[in-house]
């Protein structure tokens, strides 16, 4: 159908497929880089503190305040930042192989302004307090604006970008404001409220991962299940069903997964956008439209950038720090940019 | 081409002759040596919404913690009223209904005016990032210079001139197209809006919750101060772009076609930007930003009207009432007084819903 012709291969793929090896060796590499980012995040802070140091509260339970450091703010903050990366960064990727929208983050398509808006009404109407009992929130109000989007972003030619990305403003804008009145009127909440969203990996403790890391194991399975057909559909819908892919089946198990991974990064971090925007293009741009590499590579620079942002935000104004959703936003608007001015980004 | 009633005007300033019947009832008032043509269904709409504007205006007057009559009000209003009744209309409330009135209309206009010249009905200077320019450029002074009314107001004038030039030099790439410049602006909004963020952060407690309450948009407090110096800027830029709105409908046809009509097409762009901008900034120093009505208010009065096109006057009346009428919702009917810039958000964003809904689908 006309439709097929129209479906481009996507953005960011270039000519030159690297071959399989290239692929392994360009993800050791990046895999390395991940490594030397969170000792350098446990390294580095307001305060430099001797590697030895370092080393001596990692394996002694040493008492002193550079140790207290280390083990009670350093190291859950890296680790918070580890596993909010590799959420968002699979859930960018995975929004992006499901809408084939180049423009597709789910910090700008609202889902993190959904679960934000669910946590406050957690905190601030039903007083929940601990990361256990808003989690669910979390995810409802992701999944419930995923599907928003989703359904007054697709048109019967499919889904445009633009049109997805206005409606994820748009939804995003709504939640927002019925957000603030909830925190206006209530003091409380605007109080507790007030630095997560900003989207900040300092001062989280690892009370707030544990809970979620089985979801974020789910959506993980979840990812490598549908990874084969969303390559598939890449093609074109008609070309995935000749292929025998269950298209409603996919699509379902993928929005589970993005809600899963975007919910709970929101859950643990407050609002971080752009993370999932940038990491797929780069992910692709060095793999080629291959979604299991795409999403292996994705789960993998997501920490690098989140970890990147996170340092520089804390080195920048020493002896203050910039909050790392600030930094991803400094960092991916430029990207935004550049997507929106290149030719391809569906006639903008 | 000459009918009757375009031949009569022929004595109309500008440039005569070019007018095609478009048959639609044309009312022409004549003042001194100037004529100017007005849209029949226009003025009947402007006048009918000017009526419930008043009584608006006079519901939101006498409501409060201290209800008053309708007749109280009025007789406040027209100076019969000393002590108690007097303060409260007149220096408590009437203020606030003013700025209302006088900032909606200014949104609706800056609304018109951007959704005119990119011809796109989603454009719309929160949703392109200028507003939040303004609020960066206010933030900056509130927090770091602590600065007075005028500063705040050149502050955001200047913050919104900014971001304005920066997301349409961004989006420039062989002209400008609106979806292009839509989605840069929002990529630059979200980037202001992390820093507004960071900057009320690391502001001390009572600066940030003060920024914090002002960013949401809000009447509250407003002075007869504010509204004098807010108004007399809006009103100054009111009569700019009444002046310019006809090149700017003309361009509405396209820029050719408007060069050659013998409109100077790159210098109008770039003073309908200056005023636009300029109009934002104005209300976004006094209150924060309002988010929407700029959006709604353009749109609602081309349905109103039945205009083809993009009107300024019909903009501008219905921004007044749709601010007015969020304001009074968010003090009154919501269950704790609110900032009205929450009201135009959740009831604007619904709104923009439904434009993509229905007219965005159908364009793309």
């Amino acid at each position: 159908m006309t439709a097929l012709a129209l479906r481009r291969d996507g953005p960011g793929t270039v000519g030159v497929v690297p071959g399989p090896r290239r692929r392994v060796l360009g993800l050791v590499v990046a895999l390395v880089a991940l490594a030397v980012l969170l000792v350098l995040s446990v390294m580095i802070g307001s305060t430099a503190i001797a590697p030895s140091v370092v080393w001596d509260a990692l394996v002694h339970s040493s008492a002193g305040i550079d140790q207290f450091a280390i083990r009670d703010y350093r190291l859950p903050r890296t680790i918070v930042g580890l596993a909010v990366g590799v959420a968002l960064g699979l859930s960018g990727a995975l929004i992006l192989a499901l809408t084939r929208n180049p423009l597709a983050d789910p910090g700008i398509l609202g889902v993190h302004a959904g679960a934000s808006f669910a946590v406050t009404v957690a905190v601030g109407l039903l007083g929940v307090s601990d990361v256990h009992g808003y989690l669910w929130f979390a995810f409802a109000g992701a999944l419930i604006v995923t599907l928003m989007v989703l359904a007054i972003g697709s048109t019967r030619q499919g889904s445009s970008p633009v049109v997805m990305v206005l409606a994820g403003v748009c939804v995003g804008a709504v939640l927002g404001g019925a957000r603030e009145a909830l925190q206006q009127t209530n003091p409380a909440a605007f109080d507790a409220m007030r630095s997560w969203n900003a989207g900040s990996t300092a001062g989280r403790s690892l009370d707030v991962v544990w809970p979620v890391l089985p979801f974020f194991a789910v959506a993980l399975v979840l990812a490598v299940a549908v990874s084969g057909s969303l390559n598939a559909m890449a093609l074109g819908d008609e070309m995935a069903v000749a292929q025998g892919v269950a298209l409603a089946r996919t699509r379902v198990l993928a929005i589970v997964a993005i809600t899963l991974l975007a919910g709970g990064a929101t859950a643990i971090a407050g609002p971080i956008a752009f993370v999932g925007l940038m990491v797929p293009h780069v992910a692709r741009w060095i793999v080629g439209p291959h979604q299991r590499w795409i999403f292996a590579y994705s789960a993998v620079l997501g920490p690098v950038l989140l970890l990147t942002s996170d340092i520089l935000g804390r080195l920048v104004i020493r002896p203050g720090e910039i909050p790392v959703g600030v930094v991803t936003a400094f960092v991916g608007a430029p990207v935004l940019i550049v997507l929106a001015r290149r030719k391809k980004a569906s006639g903008l | 081409m000459s009918t009757g009633v375009s031949s009569r005007s022929a004595r109309a300033r500008p440039a005569p002759g070019e007018r095609v019947d478009s048959g639609r009832r044309v009312l022409t008032v004549r003042w001194w040596r100037v004529a100017v043509r007005l849209d029949l269904r226009s003025v009947v709409v402007c006048l009918v919404l000017a009526l419930v504007i008043a009584c608006t205006a006079v519901l939101a007057l006498m409501t409060g913690s201290y209800l008053l009559s309708p007749g109280q009000v009025v007789s406040a209003l027209a100076g019969g009223q000393t002590g108690l009744v007097n303060d409260i209309v007149v220096g408590w409330r009437l203020p606030r209904v003013t700025a209302a009135l006088v900032f909606g209309a200014a949104l609706g206009v800056s609304g018109a005016i951007f959704q005119s010249m990119l011809r796109n009905p989603l454009a719309d200077p929160a949703v392109i990032g200028f507003s939040e320019g303004s609020y960066t450029g206010a933030l900056v002074v509130i927090l770091v210079a602590n600065g007075t009314y005028l500063q705040l107001v050149g502050g955001a004038l200047l913050g919104g001139m900014a971001t304005a030039v920066a997301v349409y030099l961004f989006a420039f790439r062989r002209g400008v197209q609106g979806f292009r410049l839509i989605i840069i602006g929002i990529g630059v909004s979200t980037l202001l809006a992390s820093l507004n963020t960071w900057l009320i952060l690391k502001a001390d407690l009572k600066q940030a919750m003060a920024a914090a309450a002002w960013g949401t948009g809000s009447l509250n407090g407003v002075s007869w101060n504010q509204v004098t110096i807010g108004g007399a800027c809006v009103l100054v830029l009111l009569l700019l772009a009444g002046m310019s709105s006809r090149p700017m409908r003309q361009m509405e046809l396209g820029d050719d076609a408007a060069a050659a009509l013998g409109v100077r097409v790159t210098s109008v762009r770039l003073g309908l930007v200056v005023v636009g901008v300029a109009l934002t900034a104005t209300v976004t120093a006094a209150s924060g930003p309002i988010a929407f009505i700029s959006l709604v208010a353009p749109q609602i009065a081309r349905r109103l009207a039945r205009t083809a096109g993009i009107t300024l006057a019909p903009a501008a009346v219905v921004g007044a009432l749709l601010c007015l009428s969020a304001d009074y919702i968010a003090q009154h009917v919501a269950p704790t007084p609110l900032p009205v810039g929450i009201i135009t958000v959740v009831l604007g964003g619904g709104y923009l819903g439904w434009l993509l809904f229905t007219e965005a689908r159908r364009r793309l």
